[in-house]
């Protein structure tokens, strides 16, 4: 069996850099400490093939929690396969509004039509893969292989709260305005993120998603 | 008496906020996962000194004050409308500090009555000074803290002519404690380094650059990072890094070869490759570069 696990790194004196081959395995590292926390690990920040494990220098160091890592990603299941989505939420339905700046061009980039466009993005059952770049903004996985593109090649400097976008083969919903280089299908008045409310995300890790045309 | 409550007043009253000065504690740990970077004090080391001044716990709410300029006044009555005392310090970049016109001093719990005004002058090193309230600032806390992050938006807004934050109830006694000596921030700021973690996505003349080079903080730093200015640093190899997740005090160096030193309301992710991380314990340091300053960066585990 070959372990998952492609190195770890140092990111500091309270920090250790966990690399995987794929973010299926990224989650799956992750899942697994969530399960059954190492001591003295603090936080656990995934992305596209990292993942970032914050710990408490006073508790654990350096080289007992590479191993601990190392020991977990061993014990990892053989096959990666998909993104697994968490039981513990409903599944999410965003309503979106399909008239995203960027509609047209993506239309043009895919060979698609508009209408297909849309239907290609409205068929999947997305998964929230990680969260990050602005409070409440969640990478989702699931997005239709034809629709996987680029990052536009000049970012936006206000791209609109609530816009729903693709890129990198993610599919993300900003937030609130921020600077964004993704490109834009549409927008949607879900409330993704308020502090007041338990949990302040509507898109968190693991939690399924579809999204559902509305005019 | 229903009528006490209303009589009672504890609070900060801001006359003029200076450049830039926010409510801090020691930030929310445990968002990250939802995009949300702790923030807090960014030299923390002198807020929770400030607290412990004027008998509060390490955590409570205090201001940092950028560049210095803050005025504000102290509203303390009693629950008869009477006027009460109560404390304050002054902690972090030293600046002249007056109450009511009189110089007060730093580093020391300094003794305050109702309607006193506090004025703060320019820094003479360093950049922000930190003020504690005994009884601490206790306007709403959000996500479980009162830190102002000035990425994400959440916590209190930076202050304005006006504002007004509420002062809470003293917590413990007063400490016998007169004064607190510390070293004011040095005219060159030495910060240790971890390298790594994406040090091999550097040539290994851009590591002696690194190491070797007198970095300048620029105009375009805040609490999200210090931009520095030296020598380019050249990537050793091309292509793009899928963003990983960053920590406070990564060095991330853009496409420009010119690193940027996240401090506290870094964003949670990041697309560059980070050659070092400065040391936990010098983050505080770090906290109060001005703009201007001259900075090395040195290996961990080698001596001063």
């Amino acid at each position: 069996m070959t372990t998952p696990l492609r190195g770890v790194r140092r990111a500091g004196s309270t920090a250790l850099l966990a690399e995987l081959a794929d973010l299926d395995d990224v989650l799956a590292l992750r899942a697994a400490l969530e399960r059954d926390r190492p001591v003295g690990v603090r936080e656990l920040i995934a992305a596209a093939r990292t993942l970032l494990v914050t710990y408490d220098p006073a508790v654990t160091g350096h080289d007992g929690l590479s191993r601990t890592l190392a020991e977990r990603a061993d014990a990892l299941p053989a096959q990666g396969g998909a993104v697994t989505p968490s039981t513990d939420y409903d599944t999410l339905v965003v309503p979106v509004r399909y008239d995203g700046p960027d509609l047209a061009d993506v239309a043009e980039l895919t060979g698609l039509t508009v209408r297909e466009v849309i239907e290609r993005h409205t068929t999947p059952l997305y998964t929230v893969a990680f969260a990050g770049f602005a409070p409440g903004f969640g990478y989702l996985t699931g997005t239709d292989p034809v629709l996987r593109l680029p990052r536009r090649s000049e970012p936006r400097t206000a791209v609109p709260s609530g816009s729903v976008a693709v890129a990198g083969g993610f599919t993300g919903v900003y937030p609130r305005s921020s600077p964004g280089g993704w490109q834009l299908l549409g927008s949607t008045d879900a409330p993704l993120w308020q502090e007041d409310r338990t949990p302040p995300a509507l898109l968190l890790p693991g939690r399924t998603v579809r999204f559902e045309e509305t005019t | 008496m229903t009528h006490q409550n209303l009589l009672a007043v504890r609070e900060l009253e801001v006359i003029a906020p200076g450049p830039l000065a926010t409510v801090q504690d020691l930030g929310r740990p445990g968002w990250s996962h939802l995009g949300v970077s702790r923030s807090g004090a960014a030299d923390a080391a002198s807020l929770t000194l400030a607290n412990r001044l004027v008998g509060n716990p390490e955590d409570a709410a205090g201001l940092e004050v950028t560049f210095g300029g803050l005025r504000a006044r102290l509203r303390l009555r009693r629950p008869d409308g009477t006027p009460a005392t109560g404390y304050l310090a002054l902690t972090g970049a030293p600046c002249p500090a007056t109450v009511n016109g009189r110089p007060a001093a730093l580093d020391a719990p300094v003794p305050v009555s109702d309607g006193d005004e506090l004025a703060l002058g320019m820094p003479t090193s360093g950049l922000r000074t930190y003020l504690a309230v005994r009884g601490g600032l206790t306007p709403p806390p959000s996500l479980g803290s009162r830190a102002t992050d000035l990425l994400s938006g959440t916590g209190p807004a930076p202050l304005h002519a006006g504002a007004t934050l509420p002062v809470g109830e003293p917590a413990g006694p007063m400490p016998g404690v007169d004064h607190a000596p510390r070293s004011a921030p040095p005219a060159e700021f030495v910060l240790r380094v971890w390298l790594g973690p994406r040090d091999d996505w550097f040539e290994e003349a851009s590591l002696r650059d690194f190491f070797g080079a007198r970095w300048e903080a620029t105009s375009k730093s805040n609490r999200v990072g210090i931009r520095l200015s030296g020598p380019a640093l050249q990537r050793s190899r091309t292509g793009e890094l899928p963003a990983e997740g960053m920590v406070r005090g990564a060095l991330q160096v853009p496409p420009n070869g010119q690193p940027v030193l996240f401090l506290v309301d870094h964003p949670v992710t990041g697309g560059y490759p980070v050659i070092g991380v400065v040391h936990e314990d010098d983050l505080p340091l770090a906290g109060q570069i001005p703009p201007g300053a001259p900075i090395r960066f040195r290996p961990v585990g080698t001596p001063v």
